[in-house]
């Protein structure tokens, strides 16, 4: 590890720190967030390349060399290197490449690492100071993680789609597609952070086993909690949190068709008053008789206490007046319109966006999410999204394209054997 | 066992999950986090101290379940900042600390004097993150969220469903426990940089933008393809775009509410998955290869289910594994926690010990360090704990100064 400042320029955060990662789909994105933040991310991978270069979407819709976006994506800001584990000068020219390294991030089933003679004890005797980060389905001591798998079933071992789906349970639960990699990559990028500060106060390296199965296992909020502090087990609802008792719905068409977030119905004085005045500014006000207990609850003294409704006569009647007022407008306007009126009036409110539509949206825009990089292969620069977080003094950056297959050989390679 | 983060102490604003998950990674490593907390409303700003799930028929701010799982470990005090005395006790806590993390809404920080300028002005090099759902920039700067908002607005509930029909969403706020991750990752990273140049910062971290950044490739379609995800037939969120693969879903088992995840990467496993049903479908010509039964995914989807729902998720779960197929019963928490026995022997559900609960179990961390590994022991701190430990020690006070100031309505 070197110093993070580089000719009085500013660099990212991971500036100096070299990360050897063995390409892997479920590891990939681990990479990415290591390689933005500026470590120098080595991707190896076997003679032929990786299965994911070929994975669609592609440009222009045309399958091809170097044309998978999917791979642009994951890849973004790391060289890469073909090595060989099966050959002896493969093996050997990787035990050089860690000798350079601070961090071994690998996905490997279980026992390959240990076969070649690479795993942690190999590697450590070369390198004491390299952090190693293996990934598999149950962890390193388990023989589950022999079982095959994709992100599907792992996700499905480890709780999210229980809880994921619909009102309906004649259809199926549902998993939010990749999510179960990228938690498992949010643990192996805080691992790899937390063991690197541990060394920066002079601690060793280290190996870490991180279970993919375990990340999402506690990574679903009250499906776990609920059965671990109450024994009790949560069902699936409609765009809304599982829980052991039906909840009101929260998820609302609007005039578009499109949907919107509801949230947590208005509550505070304040947000009455607000809703109020902009079911009058509709000139909807009429066509809600309840419109009177908003002025109430707009005028309300004292402490709203949500658990009286039900129980207390005024706060239930201005408590369901909110929630009409909102379907009302909703059926009267878009989605897009519902949530920016709502916000304005105080509402924590979401529209339901495509992942083109956030994108574009005006907010992200100027925030510069948008990040355009050049292709100097294509000579034509390529929109991506950015930085998941601003760091101001060791900021996010992608700082080049994801690599062909060994295009970084000789530049690493001579870096290496010059050492 | 050494610790990998007790060189660090955290001046911690955070609640509910989105803040206080990001700075339980740091407890369970080690860090000495402290979290501060509003004595006139009790601290139910975080509106988890006193929710669902309990352990018995106990009702209060002390005994909400999944706050004990995100605080657990840390330090807990009360602090009146509508007070001058109190708003100097901050000042000489932030002196004393690493990092400032909070995760408010916009404004709330400056409105009590206690902004980026005024914390550097504290202590020079601190690092402050602020995790609010669309940043301290742009036009929504001033908006609200909870997880389930930043879920709608990111494209991730929209890409959790089936198509014709409404988005079902998330059935909890997987951005409240992925934006925490990445609200501890920006601590990190800030602290890495603190520790390699000793230069501070403060760390905006948008927790909508943390999301979009999920959706990369279906990103690129658009910007390079101008392929939008809002269309026809999708989204289909149990199929798999990248790579396709077919028969590839969550299928009917056996059982009131049961299910079986079934993908088949290549034609091996589709061969594996045609020789265990062994029925005359398999060999139709429609799924002759990956690009027909992409095709026919409907048809073929019937087919599946119609084999699955004869069996139980266990049971086809032990046939496909036969055959080395990928495969998993659709788990539910008490198989996931009780059942299987992966779970437990990775020691993923620590007991902890809480003043008012007693020994009660909460998330674990899924990793395992083989030289600082982490420790998950004591409960999340009662309102107001550690006021006298952490006063004292730290900065101090007397004992019988802090009953003072607790009588006098400053902690």
């Amino acid at each position: 590890m070197t110093e993070a400042k580089s000719g009085g320029q500013t660099v990212g955060a991971l500036h100096g720190v070299r990360v050897v990662e063995l390409a892997r789909e479920p590891i990939a994105w681990a990479g990415k967030l290591l390689a933005d933040m500026g470590a120098d991310v080595i991707l190896v991978e076997p003679p032929g390349g990786d299965p994911s270069r070929d994975y669609p979407p592609f440009l222009d819709d045309e399958p091809g060399e170097d044309r998978s976006l999917y791979w642009w994506h994951y890849h973004t800001s790391k060289r890469g290197v073909v090595v060989d584990l099966d050959a002896a000068a493969g093996r050997e020219r990787f035990r050089a490449l860690v000798a350079t390294a601070d961090v071994l991030l690998e996905a490997e089933p279980r026992r390959r690492l240990g076969a070649l003679g690479l795993d942690y004890e190999d590697l450590n005797a070369i390198r004491p100071e390299l952090v190693h980060v293996a990934v598999t389905p149950y962890g390193r001591n388990d023989p589950k993680s022999d079982l095959p798998f994709t992100d599907l079933t792992i996700m499905a071992a480890s709780g999210p789609p229980w809880s994921c789906g619909y009102d309906d349970h004649s259809l199926p639960p549902i998993r939010g597609p990749l999510q179960g990699y990228h938690t498992a990559c949010h643990f192996a990028v805080l691992s790899v952070l937390t063991a690197l500060l541990h060394r920066g106060v002079g601690g060793s390296g280290q190996f870490i086993d991180v279970s993919m199965t375990a990340a999402s296992n506690v990574s679903t909020e009250a499906a776990s909690h609920t059965w671990l502090v109450a024994q009790r087990t949560v069902q699936r609802q409609t765009g809304r949190h599982a829980s052991v008792l039906p909840s009101r719905e929260t998820q609302q068409e609007c005039a578009d068709g499109r949907h919107a977030n509801t949230g947590v119905p208005p509550r505070r004085p304040h947000e009455f008053a607000a809703l109020l005045g902009w079911l009058r500014d509709l000139g909807l006000d009429a066509e809600l008789p309840e419109a009177v207990f908003l002025e109430m609850g707009a005028n309300w003294e004292g402490p709203f206490d949500l658990a009286n409704i039900g129980r207390d006569d005024e706060i239930t009647a201005i408590f369901g007046a909110g929630r009409d007022a909102l379907k009302l407008i909703a059926s009267k306007v878009s989605a897009r319109e519902f949530f920016l009126g709502c916000q304005r009036s105080g509402l924590a409110v979401g529209v339901v966006n495509s992942p083109e539509e956030a994108f574009e949206d005006p907010h992200f825009r100027a925030r510069r999410f948008q990040v355009p990089v050049y292709h100097e292969d294509l000579a034509r620069t390529v929109v991506y999204p950015g930085a998941p977080y601003a760091l101001k003094a060791s900021p996010w950056t992608i700082s080049r394209r994801a690599p062909r297959l060994g295009e970084h050989d000789a530049e690493v390679f001579e870096e290496i054997e010059t050492r | 066992m050494a610790e990998a983060l007790s060189s660090f102490r955290i001046c911690d604003f955070t609640g509910q999950l989105a803040g206080a998950g990001a700075t339980k990674w740091l407890k369970s490593f080690g860090a000495e986090v402290i979290r501060i907390e509003d004595p006139v409303r009790e601290g139910r700003w975080d509106i988890l101290r006193g929710a669902p799930p309990f352990v018995d028929e106990r009702r209060g701010i002390n005994l909400g379940g999944a706050f004990n799982s995100h605080n657990a470990g840390k330090y807990g005090i009360t602090l009146n900042l509508r007070t001058a005395t109190a708003k100097r006790i901050l000042e000489q806590l932030v002196e004393v600390s690493d990092v400032v993390s909070e995760n408010f809404a916009k404004g709330v920080m400056e409105r009590w004097g206690f902004g980026y300028e005024r914390l550097k002005a504290i202590k020079p090099d601190i690092v402050y993150v602020s995790n609010c759902g669309f940043g301290h920039t742009g036009p929504y700067s001033d908006f609200k969220t909870w997880g389930p908002i930043v879920q709608a607005v990111s494209g991730l509930t929209f890409t959790s469903g089936l198509p014709g029909r409404e988005p079902a969403g998330w059935g909890y706020s997987y951005m409240d426990h992925t934006g925490a991750y990445f609200m501890a990752m920006a601590i990190l990273l800030a602290l890495v940089h603190r520790q390699r140049t000793g230069e501070g910062q403060w760390v905006d971290l948008a927790c909508t933008e943390s999301a979009l950044s999920l959706h990369g490739p279906a990103i690129l379609d658009w910007t390079v393809n101008g392929r939008p995800t809002r269309r026809e037939g999708q989204p289909h969120a149990n199929r798999s775009q990248w790579p396709p693969m077919a028969p590839h879903g969550i299928y009917p088992s056996d059982g009131d509410d049961e299910w079986v995840a079934i993908a088949c990467r290549d034609e091996a496993d589709w061969e594996g998955f045609a020789a265990v049903v062994g029925d005359a479908w398999c060999a139709d010509t429609l799924f002759r290869n990956l690009d027909s039964r992409l095709a026919s995914q409907d048809a073929l989807d019937g087919h599946v289910g119609a084999w699955t729902v004869e069996r139980s998720k266990f049971h086809v779960e032990e046939l496909l594994r036969e055959a080395g197929v990928p495969v998993s019963a659709v788990m539910k928490p008490e198989e996931r926690i009780d059942l299987d026995a992966s779970t437990a022997d990775f020691g993923l559900w620590p007991t902890v010990k809480h003043a008012e609960m007693g020994a009660v179990r909460v998330d674990g961390q899924p990793v395992h360090f083989s030289e600082t590994d982490w420790r998950i022991t004591r409960g999340g701190p009662c309102l107001g704990e550690h006021n006298e430990e952490v006063m004292t020690r730290l900065l101090g006070f007397g004992a019988e100064d802090v009953a003072r100031l607790e009588e006098e309505g400053v902690l």
